[in-house]
Order: C-alpha cells, then structure tokens, then sequence
C-alpha cells in the first residue's frame, strides 16, 4: 500500500514532495483543536496524506481547494462522521483540547455534540421549527424543565439570527422555510447543543447570494463563541469569513495561514495558481 | 473522401414543414393514441372482471342472509302447563328453558298444524330459535304466539328459485304461508351440518384471533430485522446472503409454510392442533418475508441526510434510528405489512396442513382452542354436498371481503396519519 501512495505523489503532483508549512505560530488566541500527520483512507485510495492544522478558538478557519482535494474529508474527520463510512480509514492524530478524538475512550456521541456540524445541503428534520432546535438538548439532557428548552430555542435561533422571523411560527414545519432560513435553522440546532467547534461543510453552496450574504455574517458574529471550521469553493468567501486559511490540493495540506497572507502573498506556486484562478 | 466536418457542414436545413417530417409527427401522434386507448382498454378489462366478480358474490351472497320461513302458532299455557314468566328471566333462565322441552313442544305444534310429517317441512334445529326467543322475550310464554320458523333446507333453496322437483312441489302445496326473513343464524353461528343453521361467526373470529397473532409476531420482528439490516448489519457476503434468503422465502408458496409449521409447531414443539395460536404463527412465518422487504426498501429510501443531521449533532445510532428513519419509514413498512396480511387473511393452503379444516361447532375462546378461519370455512362448504351450502359460501365470501376491507381502511388511515411531509 505504500507503493501505492508514493507512487501517487511522485507522479501526479511534485508539490507533495514539498515539506508541508509549520503549524500556525503562537499568538491566536487559544488551541482547540489539533491534528497531525493526518492519513484518510478509503478502501485502498488514499483521500488524505499526512495533514496537520491547529484550529484555533478566535479565528474562523476556512479549507479551501479544487473539487475532490480531501477538504470535506478532512473536516468530516474532525468529529468522526467518517465513522459511518464503514471503508474509511484515519490515522494519525486528532485532538479536541488535548484529548485524542480517536482513543477508544472517546465517546463519538459527545464527541460530535461538543463539534457540532452544519452541512452543504439544508438538512432540517420533517418536524416543527422548535422540535428541531430543541431534539439536541433532548437527547443530551440539556434542559431540565419545559422553560430552560424554551430558553435553549429561543436563544439559539436568536444566534442563528433566525428568530426574528420564525418566533411567531415556532411550531410550523422546518422544512417548509426557504433555504438560507433552512441553513440557519441548522445552525441553530447545531448551537443549541452548546458545541466549542462548529465545522461548516460548505455551508452556502446551495443558497443564494442573500441568504449567503446572511450566513457569512451570522459566521462573523459567531467567531470567539465557538471555533468555526468552513469547507468552501468559494474563495471569495474564504477570504471575507475566515482568518486562517488552509489550501488543499489531491489529498495534501499545500499552504495553511493568515487568510490575508494566503491571498496576497501566497509561499507556494500550487497556491498562487489556484487562487488567480489558473486551475481549480 | 467526405470527412466528418465536410458532411457537418453540407448538412441540410431540416424540414420542418415537408411531407416525411409531417408524416412522422402523425405517426407519432398515433402510436400516442393507440397506446392511450391500450392502457384504457385494460382499465376497461379489469374494472369489469371487479364488478363482474362483485355483481356474481353479492346477488349469490346475498340469499345466504336470508331465510325462508313458515308460521307455527304455538299454545305456550296449555304445552308448558302453564310456566311463569318470571322463571325465564335472570341466572336460572337457561337451565328451566332447558327442562321445559322446546323441541316436543314445537314438534307436537308443528304437526298439529302441518299434520303428521309437518316436522320434516321445517329445519331440524327450529326449536332453537323458539328456545332464544323465549330467553330474549319471556313473556310471550303467558299466551298464544305465532312464531316463524326457518323451513328445511331443500325448501328454503326452492322458494329461492333453484331448488329440486319435490321440493318445488312442496312450495307449491305452501304458497301463500312461506316467507323470507333476516337469518340470524348466519352472523350468529357457527359451523353446522344443516345449512339452516351454519353460521359466520366461529371463522371469524378464528380469523380475528388468528390474524392477531400474525401481527403481533410478524410486524416486530420483520421491521426489527429491516431496520438491523439496514442500519447495524455490516454489507458482506453473509448479509447479501440473508437477504437473498428472504426475497426467496417471500416468493415459496404457502402450502411449504403449511408443512413447515406442522413439522415444527406441532410435532416439534408440540403444541395443540387446529390452534389460531398455530396458524398466527405459521402465517407469520409466510408475512414476515414481505415485511421485511418492503421494510428495507423504506428503510433505504429515507434520505441519508436525515442521519448524518442527527448523527451530526450527537444522536446515538438507536436515536437516529428510532427517533428519525423509522417514522420516517413507517408509511412504507405499514404498506408492506397490508399487502402481507391481506395475503396472510386469503390464505386456505398452509392451514390445511395443520388441521384447521376441522368441523368447529362453537366459536374458539382462546388462542389455543381448536379454530378455523374464513377461508378455509368458504373451503370446507363449496365442498359440501348439500345445495344449501352454495348461497352461504358466498355469502362467507362477502363477509372475508368486508373483513379484508375494513383492515385495508384500518391501515390506510394509519399510513396517512404518519405520512410526514417533506
């Protein structure tokens, strides 16, 4: 198998040779979470090669890269939701505050409620606005009596910048709102659950340019409550929402920093072309 | 030589309007029309073989509710010796009536009137109708009455219109006395040798019970083995074996279920023969198949984001399981299980085979009191001797089909009470 990936990474792309870009230095504010050398494998191709990146608590991390680089990949990595894919493999190390998210004693299901996720396509469940909110803390046991549930909702939707326009209509189906209302009723429930990292798996690709618009500023107002990791095609996007960017390309961490950095003066040349738009 | 992008470019502009192109269009049109007017003549087709099928049950059907009855007036003070009112009435009523000696006194009222063979007009089990009229109404035993008795069968089938040339004989001699009345008997009774007197109500509620009992075992564990093996089992060779297994035990036919519950449910386990707990459990076998297909296939079809969103913010496997695909999946699973026990509810073969063919004169009271079903009841009577008889199958048949009805209207509704809208 290892023939295999060396030879996958002498003959397609000399980049990977290259040694991949230290981990962001000290001085952004508190760490969250950490991976290194990460391997993803599904069956015996391999998706992702050796990729380390700290996310940190005060700066929306944004992956970007051409279609089929390994960014959702890697960011389903971050709270297991490879596990469901049964022909998926990970190693390597992944920390959420110092603690191996891979042990065995990791509990998954905790683990994806503290790294909460939001998905490409609106997912809300075929049930009320607010069962949809509050089915998280349910399940976890966050609220104790009928009054803290209705406090988690409304709070929650308040953050999601959703309330406004759904508090009177708190028992209408969820699905029945538009898309970006869908996308931030997501959002929501994800938050209602209290998680420290929200991972963002392309979260606007499906919406239009103001309900986009809507979504990158409630990512603005989230930034410091919670770690935001974003997946987007959009680079446009990256560099409004994010203050960290990592570019990936064919499975491989190319660049990771300064989201400004990455745009105006990228170290690597795979970089510069993607970002001018040669390719991608 | 033409090369490709020569002959592209000495292309002629189509035609729009010239004659092959309108042909064509008329040509399409018409292959159009004629496949409309297939697809309505097969609609035609089998909307009339339904209503011929329907018209033929219920005109035949029909008679088997009715019965054809003569008047005897009875002399209750002078043949009980002048019996009380009261004495039929509270806890000892059956026993006295008992005592009393309704057959004779009907008997020796009947050839009074009809004369010495006047028995042989009427139903062998007549006296029991005056037996419960006298329970349901006391006091007519203080004077005279005139009661109407159901007459023997081979006259009743004559009255009707098609019975045999002495029979026709002795309607004609009655003219004018016989007369057609509701026959109780038919919801009320159960199996009987004379066909005045068979009833309905043993066969279903055998059916009733036995149906139950399939539900109640095939509807758990099909849907439970759906759900394991869409959601937990891991996709090998031994899965895809299982499930080929399943798809070709719902195809075996149902005599094979039959012989199975035999050999296992009676000789291995031992339990009792011509059981409802018995023939719940074989048909179980035969619907659970179906179940679990049907179960799978709305299992599958219940989008995959629904479970990444619920794994996604931490629900455990048995939350997205139980709390998302599954009243998601209910619509689907609940079709399955109609069409599974409305087969299970059809089904004679399988119930032969564990010896539920026998002749069951009272209704079942329990799951393990020997007990038949409907079809097997309709069975047994087409293959009486007795002209009688062929009323009351269909008869027996209509009541199968409003039993099959009303579970299918009992499903429906809960299909759409948990349909979700998306």
């Amino acid at each position: 198998m290892t023939e295999l990936i060396d030879n996958a990474s002498s003959s397609e792309s000399p980049i990977m040779t290259e040694t991949a870009p230290p981990a962001i230095s000290a001085g952004d504010g508190p760490l969250k979470m950490t991976t290194r050398n990460v391997d993803v494998f599904y069956g015996e191709k391999q998706a992702i090669n050796g990729v380390s990146i700290d996310v940190t608590m005060d700066n929306v991390t944004a992956f970007i890269g051409p279609s089929g680089c390994g960014k959702s990949t890697f960011l389903r990595c971050l709270n297991r939701m490879n596990d469901t894919i049964p022909i998926a493999k990970v190693s390597g190390e992944i920390t959420l505050e110092g603690e191996d998210i891979y042990a065995p004693s990791m509990d998954v299901v905790q683990l994806r409620a503290r790294v909460g996720m939001v998905f490409q396509k609106p997912n809300p469940f075929p049930k009320s606005i607010y069962d949809n909110i509050a089915y998280g803390p349910r399940i976890h046991g966050l609220a104790s009596t009928k009054d803290e549930l209705d406090n988690i909702v409304e709070t929650s939707l308040q953050r999601a910048g959703l309330w406004g326009e759904v508090s009177d209509r708190l028992q209408d189906s969820g699905t029945a709102l538009s898309g970006g209302q869908q996308q931030r009723l997501c959002i929501a429930r994800a938050i209602a659950v209290d998680p420290e990292v929200i991972l963002m798996d392309e979260p606007c690709s499906a919406l239009d340019p103001i309900a986009t618009a809507k979504i990158e500023e409630l990512i603005h107002e989230l930034r410091g409550k919670y770690a935001i990791v974003i997946v987007t095609h959009n680079m446009q996007q990256a560099a409004r929402v994010s203050q960290r960017t990592a570019f990936f390309h064919l499975g491989t961490l190319v660049e990771y920093g300064v989201t400004s950095d990455i745009f105006t003066n990228p170290t690597q040349e795979k970089t510069r072309d993607y970002i001018t738009g040669r390719y991608g | 030589m033409n090369s490709t992008a020569a002959f592209v470019e000495e292309r002629n502009p189509t035609d729009w309007q010239g004659d092959a192109m309108q042909k064509r269009i008329r040509k399409r049109y018409a292959s159009e029309r004629r496949f409309k007017a297939l697809g309505l003549g097969a609609i035609i087709l089998s909307a009339s073989f339904l209503a011929f099928l329907l018209i033929v049950m219920v005109g035949n059907g029909f008679r088997g509710f009715t019965q054809t009855e003569l008047p005897v007036e009875i002399d209750f003070p002078a043949m009980t010796g002048g019996a009380s009112a009261s004495q039929f009435e509270g806890a000892n009523a059956v026993a006295n009536v008992r005592t009393l000696g309704v057959r004779d006194i009907v008997n020796t009222s009947v050839q009074i009137q009809y004369g010495e063979q006047g028995t042989e007009l009427f139903s062998a089990g007549s006296w029991q109708t005056v037996q419960s009229e006298i329970l349901d109404n006391p006091d007519i035993v203080t004077s005279k009455a005139t009661l109407y008795l159901p007459v023997e069968s081979e006259i009743d089938v004559a009255y009707k219109g098609d019975g045999s040339a002495s029979a026709e004989e002795k309607v004609a001699e009655l003219e004018g006395k016989l007369s057609t009345g509701f026959n109780s008997n038919f919801l009320f009774n159960s199996d009987a040798t004379d066909p005045m007197q068979v009833g309905i109500w043993g066969a279903l509620k055998g059916s009733l019970i036995t149906m139950f009992i399939t539900l109640l075992i095939a509807f758990p564990v099909g849907v439970l083995s759906a759900l394991y093996l869409e959601e937990y089992a891991p996709k090998n060779r031994f899965t895809d074996l299982i499930e080929v297994s399943i798809n070709n035990l719902a195809a075996v036919p149902s005599i094979i279920f039959g012989l199975l519950g035999l050999a296992v449910f009676l000789n291995l386990f031992g339990l009792p023969r011509s059981a409802a707990l018995v023939g719940g459990l074989t048909l179980a076998l035969m619907t659970m198949p179906v179940i679990v297909i049907s179960g799978r296939n709305a299992v599958k079809a219940v989008p995959p984001s629904i479970r990444e969103a619920a794994l996604g913010i931490g629900a455990s496997q048995m939350q997205v399981v139980f709390h998302h695909v599954l009243p998601l999946a209910l619509p689907g699973i609940l079709t399955g299980t109609i069409i599974g026990m409305a087969r299970a509810l059809g089904e004679t073969a399988p119930l032969l085979m564990i010896g539920m063919r026998a002749f069951i004169a009272t209704p079942p009271g329990g799951i393990v009191e020997p007990a038949t079903v409907l079809p097997v009841q309709i069975f047994l009577w087409s293959d009486e001797v007795n002209r009688g008889f062929v009323e009351k199958t269909s008869a027996a048949i209509i009541v199968l089909l409003l039993f099959l009805l009303t579970m299918n209207a009992l499903a429906i509704y809960l299909r759409n009470r948990f349909e979700t809208r998306w």
